[in-house]
């Protein structure tokens, strides 16, 4: 397991401890809702980040509410950084008239504007373009908001990432390029669908940096995160941040991932963010045991919560079935 | 008194006005900047709005399309010009699955207003990919708008309606009428109503429903049909999605008999549609069965002669009408 590395960033105790929350209330929703589908409670929909927590607690951590997230389809936990309630978060997922969709679509898709936060479709990749529109509109106004765009190393042999990223480094958007690299697209592995060992080495073809990092490592993703915020911010343009990490889960619930090795999901399990991220707060005495047990205690009653929440929500009228098409 | 203007420069007269009255709208495509426009719909905007609302792009359909939702999202209205209705198959997704399906997804609380300019359609010696009508593409998706302006007064003021419209607009924009179809356009601010109709020519014995290019010609095989003493009456549907209904019913119920002249080809163009609807809600009024005047079902060829062989004309127009005039 690599020890956590210092930052330059000085984040205070209660910043760190903050982190450590969303970390364990991130894993602990997903291992919920994995739960609920092995018990027939949700349908389906539901692809778990499970492993990669560190990308979206180092990535969103800090964001203003102005600035906007584009998340790929794993990362439930960056709405509920962003302010979307574990209660409307839960709904969603219940496919219940109060998630976000109103039972429309579960997952991912949906969004709230007043949040910044972009709901893609099922199209990976499709949400960069997106991204690309949102930066625009900061730099037309001359703000210095960012968007923060997420996708997969699958999607970045996807058109849309090319001409998104493209456009970006063109017109000096305002973006970070966030690539959660956790080696399958569902089933085939890196090696077979790039010819690279790094897709951060693709943003030099945009004319802006990219960089491949330890993805399980919060504060690295953080660090990184900071100064690509800083140039974004500046008006330097886009950086593409690269995490290397892990897909603990199969792609989604129903898939076994019989495709790879139980050592290669054990030697990743052993960098298990979460626990390497404890030993270093503990080390540091910013976290304690008690501490711990207490956290622990209020993600698993904000998740009852919101578990209870969605089941008692009420399921749509069918009249819904075909509101909300036009404006 | 309105002033005579070409189609084309309807088109582009609509454009400069909204960008003055609402600094929200702005324009991206390919060649928009200072070259104007492949057809000149943009000539003088970049002069006058700057780099920054007239944006040139990359050759990137996707993205356009894609840059355009994510500013919409912000409250812009953007306007993309795709530079041929060919080329928009590039963008598909972003239009079929990302704008249409938004804010249905979101639970009713986002809006896409765009418009994407598609200049369409044959008889301008384009060839394969140069030619076509792909209008019945994005009649088949739901939470889409699609026009089809036949005169330069329509031309304006629908390409008005579709930017100050809160939901996805495709725009088609018939090349072959650019430059040959002139007329009065309306000044300032008056607009052309979406999902209206227009009689083109009133008659009481058969019904004749057309639009863009195709208009011309049903006018001239009417005026023939009326030398033989059938009066026919010639409706624009100027909308195609959603498509006037009322209008259409109101005429067949007066002469129940009705012919659809399309430029698109003819399985599953919207002839197809109109036909299914006219026989479930007013099968009761027809003496006649529906028919049809479209493209065959091929492409559009290079060669005059081929072409020509497969365009619909007031020659075929004028047959099909003695057909139904004789039921």
């Amino acid at each position: 397991m690599p020890p956590i590395k210092r930052t330059k960033f000085k984040l205070a105790h209660e910043q760190l401890l903050e982190m450590f929350y969303w970390l364990k209330l991130i894993r602990a929703f997903d291992e919920r809702l994995s739960m609920l589908v092995k018990q027939g409670k949700v349908r389906s929909g539901v692809y778990t980040g499970i492993g990669q927590e560190a990308i979206i607690v180092g990535t969103c951590f800090g964001l203003r509410k102005e600035d906007f997230i584009c998340p790929l389809h794993r990362d439930l936990g960056s709405f509920l950084m962003k302010g979307v309630s574990p209660r409307a978060m839960m709904a969603q997922m219940f496919a219940k008239e109060t998630g976000l969709s109103k039972g429309r679509d579960s997952a991912l898709h949906s969004g709230d504007n007043d949040l910044g936060i972009f709901g893609n479709t099922s199209m990976l990749g499709a949400n960069l373009p997106v991204a690309a529109g949102l930066g625009l509109t900061f730099k037309m106004e001359k703000t210095d908001n960012v968007v923060v765009a997420y996708f997969g190393e699958g999607a970045s042999n996807v058109g849309d990432f090319h001409e998104a990223l493209n456009i970006a480094g063109v017109q000096h958007l305002p973006i970070l390029f966030i690539c959660e690299n956790n080696q399958y697209a569902y089933s085939v592995p890196v090696e077979k669908s790039m010819a690279i060992d790094d897709v951060a080495d693709r943003a030099e073809s945009y004319g802006f940096d990219g960089v491949a990092i330890n993805g399980n490592d919060v504060l690295a993703v953080y660090q990184a995160t900071q100064g690509a915020l800083a140039r974004a911010r500046g008006g330097q343009g886009p950086t593409l941040i690269e995490c290397k990490t892990y897909r603990w889960h199969g792609h989604s619930e129903h898939d076994k991932a019989f495709y790879r090795t139980n050592e290669e999901l054990a030697m990743w399990k052993s960098r298990d963010p979460i626990p390497t991220f404890t030993t270093y707060l503990k080390g540091l005495h910013v976290l304690t045991d008690d501490h711990e047990k207490e956290i622990e205690g209020r993600v698993k009653s904000v998740i009852d919560d919101a578990v209870e929440f969605a089941t008692n929500s009420p399921d749509p009228g069918p009249e819904e079935a075909i509101t909300d098409l036009y404006a | 008194m309105a002033k005579e203007l070409s189609y084309l420069d309807a088109i582009r007269e609509a454009l400069g006005e909204e960008m003055r009255r609402d600094p929200k709208v702005f324009v991206l495509g390919e060649d928009v900047g200072p070259y104007g426009g492949a057809f000149g719909a943009t000539q003088g905007l970049c002069d006058e709005f700057g780099e920054m609302r007239v944006i040139d792009t990359p050759i990137s359909e996707s993205a356009i399309i894609g840059v355009s939702i994510g500013a919409a999202l912000r409250g812009y209205r953007p306007v993309a010009e795709m530079q041929f209705a060919d080329f928009i198959s590039c963008g598909f997704d972003q239009i079929v699955n990302q704008a249409a399906t938004l804010r249905y997804r979101y639970g009713g609380r986002a809006t896409v207003p765009i418009v994407v300019r598609a200049p369409s359609g044959g008889n301008v010696g384009g060839g394969l990919y140069h030619s076509q009508n792909p209008e019945a593409w994005f009649i088949h998706r739901p939470g889409l708008k699609v026009v089809a302006p036949s005169t330069a007064y329509d031309a304006k003021g629908l390409l008005k309606a579709a930017i100050r419209d809160d939901n996805p607009v495709v725009y088609f924009e018939h090349k072959y009428l650019y430059r040959r179809a002139k007329g009065p356009v309306p000044e300032g601010d008056e607009i052309v109503p979406i999902g209206v109709a227009a009689t083109r020519r009133p008659g009481d014995d058969i019904t004749l429903l057309t639009y863009a290019a195709m208009v011309g010609p049903s006018l001239e095989a009417a005026d023939k049909l009326a030398k033989e003493g059938v009066e026919v009456e010639v409706i624009d549907l100027r909308t195609l999605l959603p498509f006037d209904k009322s209008a259409i019913f109101t005429s067949l119920e007066k002469t129940n008999r009705v012919l659809i002249v399309h430029e698109d080809v003819k399985t599953l163009g919207i002839g197809a549609e109109l036909s299914a609807v006219i026989m479930e809600e007013r099968f009761d009024h027809l003496d006649a069965p529906v028919l049809r005047v479209t493209y065959p079902d091929t492409h559009a060829p290079f060669s005059h002669v081929l072409e020509a062989a497969n365009l619909p004309n007031t020659d075929k127009i004028t047959e099909a009408l003695r057909r139904l005039a004789a039921y």
